[in-house]
């Protein structure tokens, strides 16, 4: 199980009536009703600054999001806090809102990007294609096998276990 | 990109057809079309348009509508919800809300216009107003502010913050809330959740009046720099009480002139298509409303902070009544046409709705436990709020089976549509003309003139990859000369 001295929160985040864009909360449902120990699950429209606080009070975000460009099923990588200007207050970039938690709110938050490749945004429906159910499906297991085995690299810097390594551009654990 | 050009001949000049703008070109797009001297000849600003939502919609029974309109936008669902709402109450033959559903509602509503205020203030356009916009964008940004001015950018958050509680606690959870119901509400407030707002309660009011003068000072301070500034004149359209009142619950709806001269005043929610008709553009998805007695090519009109403040008479509340008069003595009581002082304008509501806020939490209303009523069922229900960023109207038809067969939204970045691409097309003309180059300079003057509208972009998706903002520009002869992202 995940260190107990380790906090960490997930974020999944879409809009679940715009198709794939959906499979952030759909992912934030389905780890959450695995209750696993240490682990903080939230879940919304999108990013947006008032997640910098609730982020800075963790040793660790995990942003999961749909992305149009990911290979398929998902890229999980390391996300390094920067500060990218927004063109509206409608979303904030993962790499932004970290940078607002550790500015603004002192967090040394690390951070990482979970990508979940979706392929139909550009209707509404709250349904999933069948392509991006397949990816959240192995973005849920590679997710909760890396929070159950406390496999986050403790520092910064550091390397995935090889297996997860591997799965973390979505090769089959 | 999906994004095809193409061009026809037409005297000197060619003109651009864009496709439909997908999620992966990114929230908004600008071309601007070049004549054979380099000037600008057009502008264009092509937002997402939340295509099929009407289909989306039909057949769902009635009573689902508040909460499921939500999945419209992501930064104010709150206003889609209680316009539905307020729709489906008409459906339900609920004419008077129980005072409890009503105020609790309004909570909700103020609390919204709150946060998303402040978060636009703090987040966005604080920066070109404490740096000036034409400053180097390495400092003009939030964590500029935060090094600058450390507490500001921490307000902005905590503003955001408080007003997401308050809908938290009046609409059941922070998204996808499920407060407002045909009829009424479906809780009230607790005393607990009230404490709890209370308690800090003078703190933000206390933010809201420093946020407003820093508004206030750098509009008054750059007056004859703003004027000039993506500025035009305009018509402008808000809802008022019966009294002439602000009001951004409820009311009818008033539309004045660029000089302040009444176009049509008290017309009820029930009546707006009397009044406003939509135009369809070749280039664009997005509608084009425009006030039906003055015609397409001079009715269109502005929404939002800066047209609720000029329309109104007065601000039922004494702070920010006290700031509309200030921000009126600057236009000798006519309407302000700068739109730079949207943001002056915004921070009058934001305070505005503190004191709204402060105002229901002493109101013991809330904690009442009448919270729904209903009358004679209607087929038909239409509804007006003042949102955020300015006018939203929900337009429902549902049949026997209590079932939605039409609805028509329009939303206020689609009243703004006409006003955005004046904007752009102005600073665009000021700082392009003659040289054929999109420069960081046209780029954040671009993004400042649209920003000052807080353009409800959210319709579309968020998803990894996307680009914020693409400016393209195009010569006279149609070929792309040059593309340039921000973000």
């Amino acid at each position: 199980m995940t260190d107990v001295q380790t906090k960490v929160l997930v974020i999944g985040y879409g809009n679940p009536g715009r198709l794939d864009d959906g499979l952030g909360p759909a992912l934030a449902e389905a780890l959450d009703a695995l209750a696993l120990p240490g682990v903080t699950v939230d879940s919304d429209y999108q990013l947006t600054v008032e997640h910098a606080p609730l982020i800075a009070e963790h040793d660790v975000v995990i942003f999961a999001d749909a992305s149009v460009d990911a290979p398929d099923p998902f890229r999980f990588e390391r996300l390094e806090a920067k500060h990218d200007e927004s063109f509206s207050t409608h979303s904030v970039s993962p790499a932004m809102v970290l940078h607002m938690a550790h500015t603004l709110f002192g967090g040394q938050t690390r951070g990482y990007v979970l990508a979940i490749r979706g392929h139909e945004y550009n209707e509404f429906g709250e349904r999933l294609s069948p392509q991006a159910q397949a990816n959240l499906a192995a973005a849920i297991e590679f997710l909760q096998r890396l929070l159950e085995t406390n496999a986050l690299p403790a520092a910064d810097g550091g390397q995935l276990p090889a297996a997860l390594e591997a799965a973390a551009t979505g090769e089959p654990l | 990109m999906t994004t095809e050009a193409q061009t026809s001949k037409k005297s000197e000049l060619k003109r651009i057809a864009i496709s439909p703008v997908t999620r992966v070109e990114g929230h908004g797009k600008v071309s601007l079309l070049l004549d054979d001297q380099n000037r600008v000849h057009q502008a264009r600003l092509h937002i997402v348009e939340f295509r099929g939502f009407e289909r989306f919609i039909q057949g769902r029974p009635y009573w689902e509508v508040p909460v499921t309109v939500q999945r419209l936008c992501g930064i104010c669902p709150v206003s889609h919800h209680l316009c539905a709402a307020k729709a489906m109450d008409m459906i339900v033959g609920a004419d008077t809300l129980t005072p409890t559903a009503e105020k609790m509602r309004r909570l909700m509503h103020y609390g919204q216009t709150y946060q998303s205020h402040a978060l636009h203030f703090f987040h966005l356009a604080s920066p070109d107003l404490l740096f000036g916009f034409d400053a180097d964008p390495a400092i003009r940004n939030v964590i500029g502010v935060a090094r600058k001015y450390p507490d500001l950018a921490v307000q902005g958050v905590m503003m955001r913050k408080y007003g997401q509680e308050i809908i938290k606690a009046t609409a059941g959870k922070k998204i996808h809330g499920t407060g407002a119901i045909p009829g009424g509400i479906n809780k009230n407030l607790s005393l607990s959740e009230r404490d709890g707002f209370l308690k800090d309660l003078e703190q933000h009011m206390t933010w809201a009046r420093g946020a407003l003068k820093i508004a206030k000072d750098y509009t008054v301070e750059h007056l004859d720099e703003l004027a000039d500034f993506g500025s035009f004149r305009s018509n402008h359209l808000s809802l008022v009480r019966p009294d002439g009142a602000m009001d951004l619950y409820d009311g009818n709806l008033r539309a004045i002139d660029a000089e302040g001269n009444t176009i049509f005043d008290q017309v009820a929610p029930s009546q707006y298509l009397d009044y406003i008709a939509e135009e369809v553009r070749s280039w664009s998805y997005m509608k084009f409303p425009f006030i039906k007695s003055l015609g397409a090519e001079n009715g269109w009109y502005r929404v939002g902070p800066l047209s609720r403040v000029n329309a109104c008479d007065f601000i039922p509340t004494p702070e920010a009544e006290t700031a509309r008069q200030e921000f009126m003595a600057v236009t000798d009581g006519k309407p302000n046409n700068i739109t730079m002082a949207y943001h002056w304008a915004r921070m009058i509501e934001l305070l505005h709705s503190i004191e709204c806020i402060r105002d229901l939490l002493h109101d013991e209303d809330l904690q009442g436990q009448d919270l729904v009523t209903k009358g004679e069922r209607r087929d038909e229900g239409i509804a007006i709020v003042e949102a955020p960023r300015g006018t939203l109207f929900h337009h429902y038809r549902v049949n026997q089976d209590d079932q939605v067969v039409m609805a028509n939204l329009i939303v206020s970045t689609t009243s703004n549509n006409e006003p955005m691409n004046r904007a752009v097309q102005s600073v665009a003309q000021s700082h392009l003309s003659g040289k054929p180059e999109i420069t960081e300079g046209l780029l954040n003057t671009i993004e400042v003139a649209i920003r000052a509208y807080d353009p409800c972009l959210s319709c579309a998706t968020h998803a990894l990859g996307q680009m914020p903002l693409t400016v393209e520009l195009y010569d006279a002869q149609g070929n792309l000369l040059q593309s340039k992202s921000k973000g």
